[in-house]
């Protein structure tokens, strides 16, 4: 028992920490690695939220469904970080370049 | 102020710091190593929310396998930081205006909305353990999830290689399986030319030249 913080705080600090990635998101529009950085503390703010509310919930509910859904969070944020790496590193090898502007093919 | 408020004070704060210089860093490689502590930090928290399976994970996972993965990447690739960080200042008063609403916003919402307090553990809970009760969870109701997940990450590795491998032109390697599967017609091709112009009979005197050449059977060497 966590006594004086209630379930708000968690979700505020979850707010705050997904702002602070939506913000990293707009400075950091060239930079394709810290974009993907961004997107991972994206997920940890949302993971960081079930599992607040799983521990919040009241003891005869089923508490375990948020942490079941964060591991399965965490496998897919592990499958698309591994994959978006390995895009990275052919767009690198083919561009020579991570800039986010040059990447203007597809005129879209 | 006992002391798990305290403690989730300290986290909290290490968590936006750490947050902030993620996006902030002038270097990527600094920004990397932030996220390791921001995720170290949130491993942190989730144990003082009794999930201790998943903080494990959380450190385990990513601290140890998806934060290396980037950065190898990182130091792999010759990024250009001056060119890459080039509308930082230019983006960061609209950046901030979006990013402080949301922040409030939530905040307005969520600190007046859900003032409830955790609910006390139960003992058979406390006894059995979270980790056995994550499992029992993920083999029994979430069986099919859990297979689905697998087949997921399968996919990934195999994407991941994929995308990545690069065929090289100098190696010569054997392929075991084209060598198997050969058939005598592929080592030899045999040519039916037809005879467009008589030979000549050879004359005695110029016949010589070459036959002085041939080897004589019987003489030994």
């Amino acid at each position: 028992m966590s006594g004086g913080i209630t379930l708000g705080h968690y979700l505020s600090l979850g707010g705050i920490l997904f702002a602070l990635s939506v913000i990293g998101i707009f400075l950091n529009r060239r930079n394709l690695i810290v974009l993907l950085m961004a997107i991972e503390l994206m997920l940890l703010a949302v993971n960081l939220n079930f599992i607040a509310f799983s521990h919040f919930l009241p003891v005869e509910a089923d508490r375990m469904a948020g942490q079941v859904f964060v591991f399965f969070i965490l496998t897919v944020a592990a499958a698309e970080s591994a994959i978006g790496l390995a895009i990275l590193v052919v767009l690198f090898r083919n561009r020579a370049s991570i800039n986010v502007a040059e990447m203007d093919e597809l005129k879209g | 102020m006992d002391s798990i408020t305290a403690l989730f004070y300290v986290f909290s704060t290490v968590l936006l710091f750490a947050a902030f210089r993620v996006i902030t860093a002038r270097a990527t490689v600094h920004a990397a190593l932030f996220l390791v502590l921001a995720f170290f930090t949130a491993a942190c928290l989730w144990m003082l929310l009794e999930a201790e399976f998943l903080a494990i994970t959380l450190v385990l996972v990513y601290v140890g396998a998806v934060m290396v993965l980037f950065l190898f990447v990182v130091m792999m690739l010759d990024i250009n930081s001056d060119g890459v960080r080039e509308g930082f200042w230019r983006h960061l008063p609209l950046a901030g205006v979006v990013g402080a609403v949301i922040a409030l916003e939530m905040a307005l919402v969520l600190m007046r909305g859900f003032n409830l307090e955790a609910p006390v553990t139960s003992p058979e809970a406390l006894a059995v353990g979270n980790t056995k009760l994550l499992g029992i969870e993920l083999y029994t109701n979430y069986l099919y999830p859990l297979q689905i997940a697998a087949v997921l990450l399968l996919v990934a590795i195999i994407a991941a290689i994929a995308l990545t491998l690069r065929e090289r032109k100098d190696s010569r390697h054997m392929d075991a399986s084209q060598q198997v599967r050969v058939k005598a017609a592929d080592r030899v091709r045999l040519v039916k030319m037809d005879p467009t112009v008589q030979a000549a009979s050879p004359e005695p005197g110029a016949a010589s030249g070459p036959a002085a050449d041939a080897p004589k059977p019987g003489t030994g060497a």
